[in-house]
């Protein structure tokens, strides 16, 4: 695989929201806004990009029976440098976050990408990785929120759209409407990627 | 009969045919909500009829669209979106904008019921939830109620006088309660159609007749909240005349998709609707709980099923062991 390839796997084929269903805990809890969303997307995607180097260098070193502590270990450092840093330069976005930075260690997109790929390729094809990863994450998280702040809020990035008198579905930015957007996109995406191999149409 | 063609007809069992059909189920449905409907027009004004007309309308819309959007059989003509339409705009208060109504239309047609099969596969009935959806989402419009013999303006709510509801008036206290006569007649403030108890009596006792539903459901509810009311201190006749009890009972708690298929079944439906209503109006944030209640037991609804099976035709315990 090339890198371009491994780079445009992580947007679309395998996106880690809609298609391979991870990390669906920040999916769920911070896509309010747009602005949430894409910081906690970019937050993801800096940590994924540097604990994939991190472990792609030292794949040869690190024992097989102790990996899963050292992955976590490494990449329980950059959330602590990410944290640190937004607290010192975005307050404002680290407040809205809250709890959900920390929990990036257990993010489970990150584990998993230093398990599948990290561990067994060059440095290189991991960066190509952790980015198509990373930014497919922050996409996706951004799709959603646009969605739900829109109809929610009536805003988007916190610019009215609609003018004042403008009520929104206040349910749509509570956990429900997380579930109904993603839901509708997940069926959305299926129906077309059915279509596209030309596969049965039972399936939908 | 006249369905008898002159030819041998070779078949199995069931050789009885009778004219039921949903089609003919669903009118009945909606004959039986014309008393509720009319009591809703009087007490309230025009502005309600209009309300329930943006409602059957949009649902019926919806169902259409989705049908030739997903190049399926069309639906429409078998009512059941008329009557989602009509029982969702009779739970909704005379005052709400109508772009909400159509918004919670679509919700009813497309998320609740097609995105699960369509009609006779939805887990939850799809008025009810369309109302959840409302309460959560403009509260404050949900639960603007008017007190009737008040002019309502069609296009705008600005001349109303709003009044509580009398179960909010339970719950926060407030001017004097009103007479049994008027919970009864309707002459209260509330949702459309669930305040007029005489209404929807005239409309339960049709569908009764012509055997559409049964009371194994409405009477184990009404009973259940009518005996809590009593043990908890207030009039239970009080507490199963206002509200949605009523309505809830006979038009939402026996829709036949979302509701237990035995009549044992059926008992433990409605007695776990009106413990959950009564705990909700007791304890509970909000005034009411019939919404909650019922889309709660919906969703339990397997599990009664589950758990108390029909005994087979025939079947005798002493053939397990010879088995």
């Amino acid at each position: 695989m090339n890198n371009k390839k491994i780079l445009f796997n992580g947007l679309f084929h395998e996106n880690p929201t809609f298609v391979l269903l991870l990390g669906m805990c920040p999916t769920l809890a911070v896509t309010t806004g747009v602005i949430d969303a894409l910081g906690m997307g970019l937050s993801t995607a800096f940590v994924l990009i540097c604990s994939n180097i991190f472990i792609s260098l030292l794949r040869k070193f690190i024992p097989d029976m102790v990996r899963i502590a050292a992955y976590v270990v490494i990449i329980a450092s950059f959330v602590t440098i990410v944290k640190m840093l937004l607290e010192a330069y975005l307050p404002a976005l680290s407040e809205s976050l809250g709890m959900y930075i920390p929990l990036i260690v257990v993010n489970c997109i990150i584990l998993g990408r230093a398990e599948a790929f990290a561990s067994k390729n060059n440095v290189l094809s991991s960066v190509f990785d952790a980015l198509g990863m990373g930014l497919g994450f922050t996409g996706a998280l951004a799709i959603i929120a646009t969605f739900r702040e829109i109809i929610g809020v009536g805003t988007f990035c916190g610019i009215p759209l609609f003018g004042e008198n403008f009520q929104g579905a206040s349910i749509m930015i509570m956990a429900p409407g997380a579930f109904f957007t993603l839901g509708i996109i997940l069926a959305v995406i299926n129906i077309i990627s059915v279509k596209k191999k030309g596969g049965d149409k039972d399936v939908c | 009969m006249n369905n008898y063609t002159g030819e041998l007809v070779v078949s199995h069992s069931p050789h009885i045919i009778t004219p039921n059909s949903i089609q003919r189920t669903m009118l009945y449905v909606i004959i039986a909500l014309i008393p509720s409907l009319a009591a809703a027009t009087i007490f309230f004004g025009i502005r309600a009829l209009l309300l329930a007309f943006v409602c059957c309308f949009a649902c019926a819309g919806f169902e259409f669209l989705w049908n030739i959007c997903l190049k399926k059989k069309n639906t429409v003509s078998d009512l059941s979106a008329i009557v989602t339409g009509l029982i969702l705009s009779l739970n909704l208060p005379v005052t709400l904008p109508f772009y909400m109504a159509v918004i919670a239309s679509l919700f009813a047609i497309i998320i609740v019921k097609q995105f699960f099969g369509g009609l006779g596969h939805n887990f939850m009935n799809p008025a009810l939830a369309a109302r959840a959806f409302l309460l959560a989402s403009w509260a404050g419009a949900m639960t603007t109620f008017v007190s009737p013999d008040k002019a309502i303006n069609i296009f705008g709510n600005a001349d109303v006088i709003t009044s509580a509801t009398p179960l909010g008036i339970l719950k926060e206290g407030g001017s004097r309660f009103p007479s049994y006569w008027e919970l009864f007649i309707g002459d209260i403030g509330g949702s459309m159609g669930e305040t007029s108890t005489l209404a929807i009596l005239i409309g339960g006792a049709f569908l009764v007749w012509k055997k559409v539903i049964t009371l194994h459901t409405p009477i184990s509810y009404i009973l259940t909240v009518f005996i809590l009311g009593y043990i908890g201190g207030d009039s239970g006749l009080f507490h199963i005349l206002t509200g949605g009890i009523m309505f809830g009972a006979f038009f939402m708690a026996t829709d036949y998709t979302t509701t237990p298929t035995t009549k044992t079944g059926q008992i433990v439906f409605g007695i776990g609707c009106g413990l959950i209503t009564f705990v909700i109006r007791k304890w509970g944030g909000y005034p009411e709980g019939v919404t909650y209640a019922i889309l709660l037991m919906n969703v339990v609804t397997p599990l009664i099923d589950k758990y108390i099976m029909p005994k087979t035709f025939g079947y005798v315990k002493e053939a397990k062991a010879n088995e």
